[in-house]
């Protein structure tokens, strides 16, 4: 996984330390460990590994982070362009995932 | 008449549980000594319901307070494996799912822990066959037959579903512990605080991998930072691709019809002959830049230079498209071109297609790349036909 690294400055994920309440949780939850604790607060360790799959933002009692998940599938994406609405997996039968 | 045995509670699904009888009398299918130990059971279609089938993977039933619950074997049969095979290819992917509710593995009390799952069965076949040995529950959510992940993030394997399959299973009289263990990626779409406020259970978030779940529960529910992390190893990539070229099968469809139409365009208007020579060749290039872009960029992602996926499909073409020059008959340089570019642009539209199958790769990126990529493509499509047309006259 250390070779695969996908663009760099795209990701949308934002952390507010101040409304942290440093319960531990988002770095437990993230699949890349963008997050890690850092003086008993969430602390954002390697932005541009994050896939926006937005489990951390979920998991966060105190909304201190955020980012827009979604679909990662370029037919998804063209569906989503040529029909106005957000990306989603239901287009093209659904085979991919 | 055939003699009632001593041991079985009554065959009907919603028995009730009593204290006295024994929590298991089936004995398993793969347990061969209690086999024959204990002959005393009815057959297992006695349990059958018209219209209802039980699945093969069913090994026996346990009696909870909440009442019948399937006991599961964790060894997967040849029918097991030939499904997944099939999944792997597309095949009737959107009816291969299970009941959602909830299950037993080995002989699991009251405070054995309770796994969380989606009802696709592939995701269910990997996380039983990893529980060979221990005793647990198993609550299957309704996905619609999606993996953990892909549902997590529609939102499907979520919170509100959590819930209410946790109320609707009567967990609550099963076990005497308030505690479910989510797959970390299903935290896509379960939020543990909202879980808690919800129905008073709490949610730990076990490992990635169903794989690394017997260390993780002998380590008192603890996951090394490796099992947290996701991984994306040469066969994880290469088990995805038979699906990418399925996906891919319609487009193909329109593309063959057209290449051999394109093909039979010449100086006499239109050539029979021409369209099998000139657009069975295009179709074998078609045919090579899909192989490049859905089978071989995947698989050797790493190792190709570049980190968006069209580009990495469009040096996968380059390479093929020069080992082909090198390898086919000599061919006019303007013939050469126009199969250059239709390669390189079916490889590389094929390879960006694959980022919906990552575990790396952000939507923002995957938004960003085909802003770029798009045009690029569909101009190299364009100028394949324009040259392949004109080197026919």
């Amino acid at each position: 996984m250390a070779k695969l690294r996908y663009l760099e400055g795209v990701t949308t994920l934002s952390l507010d330390v101040e409304k942290c309440i440093g319960c531990g949780l988002c770095p437990a939850v993230c699949p890349h460990a963008v997050l890690k604790m850092a003086q008993s607060k969430a602390d954002v360790a390697d932005r541009d590994a994050c896939m926006e799959c937005g489990a951390c933002a979920r998991n966060c009692p105190v909304q201190a982070l955020s980012v827009k998940a979604g679909v990662g599938c370029a037919s998804a994406i063209i569906h989503g362009w040529l029909t106005g609405s957000e990306p989603s997996c239901d287009c093209g039968g659904g085979t991919s995932c | 008449m055939t003699q009632k045995s001593s041991c079985c509670p009554e065959s009907d699904s919603g028995s009730s549980f009593t204290a006295k009888r024994k929590n298991v009398c089936c004995p398993s299918s793969e347990d061969k000594a209690q086999e024959t130990a204990a002959p005393c059971c009815p057959p297992i279609e006695t349990r059958e319901r018209t219209g209802y089938r039980i699945w093969p993977f069913v090994a026996g039933w346990l009696e909870t307070p909440a009442g019948s619950v399937p006991r599961i074997a964790t060894r997967l049969t040849t029918g097991d494996m030939l499904g997944r095979w099939q999944m792997r290819w597309g095949i009737g992917r959107m009816r291969y799912r299970i009941a959602p509710g909830l299950y037993a593995a080995g002989s699991p009390g009251p405070e054995a822990p309770v796994l969380v799952t989606a009802n696709y069965k592939m995701s269910f076949d990997a996380l039983r066959r990893e529980l060979g040995g221990l005793d647990c529950w198993i609550l299957v959510l309704e996905t619609r037959g999606i993996n953990v992940w892909c549902a997590a993030g529609k939102g499907t394997f979520g919170t509100d579903e959590l819930i209410s399959r946790v109320r609707s299973s009567g967990l609550e009289e099963v076990v005497s512990h308030r505690r479910l263990i989510v797959p970390q990626l299903g935290a896509v779409g379960v939020a543990a605080h909202e879980v808690r406020k919800g129905c008073g259970f709490q949610v730990l978030y076990g490992p990635v991998r169903a794989s690394d779940l017997p260390a993780y529960l002998a380590a008192g529910n603890q996951a090394t930072p490796a099992m947290r992390r996701v991984q994306f190893s040469a066969v994880e990539r290469l088990v995805l691709t038979p699906v990418e070229l399925t996906g891919m099968l319609k487009t193909t469809l329109w593309a063959i019809p057209v290449l051999f139409l394109l093909g039979g365009i010449g100086p006499e208007i239109f050539s029979f002959s021409a369209a099998i020579t000139r657009g069975g060749a295009a179709c074998l290039v078609y045919f090579m830049g899909l192989l490049c872009g859905a089978v071989l960029t995947p698989v050797a992602l790493p190792w190709i230079p570049g980190r968006a996926f069209a580009l990495k499909g469009a040096i996968a073409g380059v390479l093929a498209g020069i080992a082909g020059l090198l390898l086919l008959p000599a061919m006019s340089v303007s013939h050469g071109a126009a199969f250059f570019l239709l390669l390189l642009a079916v490889s590389s539209y094929c390879a960006m297609n694959f980022t919906g199958s990552t575990t790396y790769t952000s939507p923002s990126g995957v938004g960003k790349e085909m802003r770029r990529a798009l045009p690029l493509q569909a101009l190299a499509l364009l100028g394949a036909g324009v040259v392949w047309i004109w080197s026919a006259f």
